[in-house]
């Protein structure tokens, strides 16, 4: 399969902590990658290393066979590489349709439909649809719409992890980075959430990337695993192989091996 | 924001009609009170590009560097060049305080918070070092404008002011008009999303930092064209419009009006000049204390500024 993101020999340290060590992987288009590890293993560091957040001390990423290690977030975006937030980043002050609607502009004015004092009222790339259509749509497809004019602040913390990932969904990512997209929801609520959110996903197309540490939840959504200790990837195998791995189960799953 | 036509939004039809009603009652009214009218236009003017800035999240203190270099730049004009068409003056002192933005903007658009502020803030008490400095503008003195002309024609002394104010008007609706529109944008719509969460604008493919150097400029721009307006009202220009009690008038007017509509900045700069007027008239001694108990009453009663006991009544 065609690789559609490679990272090389990626390498980060904060003063003496290692963050990333040597961490490669190529992630094959259209596929759906976990990413495990303890707190601190450097799973965040590399979806921000990815996303443009950091700048590697060493190490490249290439995107489609284009380097963007030294690129800026919103030129990342602008590429096709989208992420969601641990903690939910969201406009707090404006409601559920109205930070879709900001993220909407913002794909008009990148296609170069919204000027100074044109109101985008011109077709959203790639949706052909008016722009609070679009965003209704994609609130509907992660069951916000009863929320819709809600305020974004006072949000349930479910629906606050569904709308920060709704909007990285706004870009119609190529791939997609989901940094705990089940942290802070109940456990009956983890798996409803996942399937919601990988389904939107893969009616758009676009490769996923996802942390989790609920284990069932890797297991049963990734076709592959990567587990990171301590700066490094230390188990690249499809789950049930990454899972049984010994260094992962001593390191990570927290049994022994 | 915009939501599909629930509310009408009658600006454009509220601005258009106090326009209309200025032209025609203007003839009438006192030339005191036109003159009040054509400084809080001028007023108004800069409290609209600030506006645009505190919708971002940010407070310059420094928008008199804009405003005084723009009642400068029209000065300059008359003294150097012996040009005093009104238009042509708020023309040049518009671009030349853009200009200056534009440059300015590349350093400022970098700062939040209050380093931007603060930032705003020394620029322009450098100018005002600079110009109680400099010999052949009049040092502290300042210099004298000459009298304003309009395409070429000097009006009768009794029509100066009313020319004046409805020039004046006419430059501030086109503006209001223009940010109006702005504001209902895609990028105009960004201002809040700056101030709310700044790394997801990034994120979301936006540059944060040259939405707030376009809103930079635009401030600047109309702050330029409000010191003209203001150095032809008053015929006299002087350091102290650079000066940072200048820039502090400008954040009450703001804070007076309210950030929720363009016809809220003039609004709150004719009033701010009835107070300021009121309470000369009534003690010349204290009237900072009237302005300061007003502006006390307004926070605690109408945090949001006068504006919001008007949107009370759906207007937006």
């Amino acid at each position: 399969m065609a690789i559609i993101l490679d990272a090389r020999s990626l390498c980060k340290a904060f003063g003496a902590v290692v963050a990333a060590s040597e961490v490669s992987a190529a992630i094959e288009k259209d596929s759906i990658v976990g990413l495990i590890g303890t707190n601190g293993a450097g799973k965040t560091t590399f979806i921000n290393i990815v996303t443009g957040y950091l700048k590697p001390d060493r190490g490249s990423i290439a995107y489609e066979g284009r380097d963007i290690t030294r690129l800026p977030p919103r030129d990342i975006t602008r590429l096709g590489i989208c992420r969601s937030f641990q903690i939910p980043q969201l406009y707090g002050s404006l409601s559920v349709f109205e930070n879709m609607m900001i993220g909407i502009g913002i794909v008009l004015r990148n296609a170069g439909l919204a000027g100074y004092f044109s109101r985008g009222a011109a077709l959203v790339p790639g949706y052909g649809e008016p722009a609070d259509a679009v965003a209704e749509r994609i609130l509907g497809r992660f069951g916000l719409l009863e929320y819709r004019d809600r305020n974004a602040q006072v949000l349930p913390g479910g629906a606050r992890k569904l709308l920060d990932i709704a909007l990285a969904m706004v870009a119609r990512p190529r791939i997609l980075l989901l940094d705990e997209p089940t942290s802070g929801v109940s456990a009956q609520e983890k798996f409803g959430i996942m399937q919601m959110v990988l389904e939107a996903v893969r009616a758009e197309g676009a490769t996923v990337l996802f942390v989790e540490h609920d284990m069932e939840v890797v297991s049963r959504f990734a076709q592959r695993v990567l587990a990171f200790y301590d700066g490094r990837i230390i188990a690249d195998a499809p789950p049930h192989a990454a899972l049984a791995h010994p260094e992962v189960k001593r390191y990570v799953v927290g049994t022994r091996a | 924001m915009n939501h599909a036509g629930k509310r009408r939004d009658r600006t454009v039809a509220v601005l258009l009609t106090s326009f209309s009603i200025l032209v025609v009652t203007g003839p009438w009214l006192p030339q005191w009170a036109m003159f009040i009218m054509t400084v809080a236009v001028a007023r108004g003017l800069v409290v609209l590009g600030l506006l645009l800035l505190l919708r971002a999240g940010l407070v310059s203190f420094g928008q008199a560097l804009f405003y005084c270099l723009g009642a400068y730049s029209a000065g300059a004009l008359g003294r150097f060049f012996g040009i005093s068409d009104i238009f042509v003056e708020m023309l040049v002192g518009g671009a030349v305080a853009a200009a200056t933005a534009f440059v300015l903007g590349f350093l400022l658009a970098r700062y939040r918070g209050i380093f931007f502020g603060l930032l705003s803030l020394a620029l322009s008490m450098i100018l005002y070092g600079l110009l109680v400095k400099s010999e052949a503008l009049g040092s502290t003195d300042g210099f004298n404008i000459l009298p304003s002309t309009l395409f070429g024609i000097r009006p009768g002394a009794e029509w100066v002011r009313y020319a004046v104010l409805v020039s004046a008007a006419a430059v501030a609706l086109v503006a209001a008009l223009l940010v109006h529109r702005y504001l209902d944008t895609p990028l105009g719509r960004l201002a809040p999303a700056i101030k709310d969460n700044e790394i997801r604008v990034e994120y979301m493919g936006a540059s944060a930092r040259r939405a707030v150097h376009v809103k930079y400029v635009i401030a600047g721009g109309l702050a330029g064209v409000g010191g003209a307006l203001a150095a032809t009202a008053v015929g006299h220009i002087d350091p102290e419009m650079a000066y940072w009690t200048t820039s502090g008038e400008f954040i009450f007017i703001a804070i007076l009006a309210g950030t929720g509509n363009v016809v809220a900045p003039f609004v709150g700069a004719l009033i701010y000049g009835a107070i300021h007027t009121l309470a000369y008239d009534l003690s010349p001694n204290t009237w900072q204390m009237t302005l300061g108990v007003a502006l006390l009453l307004l926070i605690v009663f109408l945090p949001n500024g006068l504006w919001s006991a008007f949107s009370r009544f759906r207007w937006r």
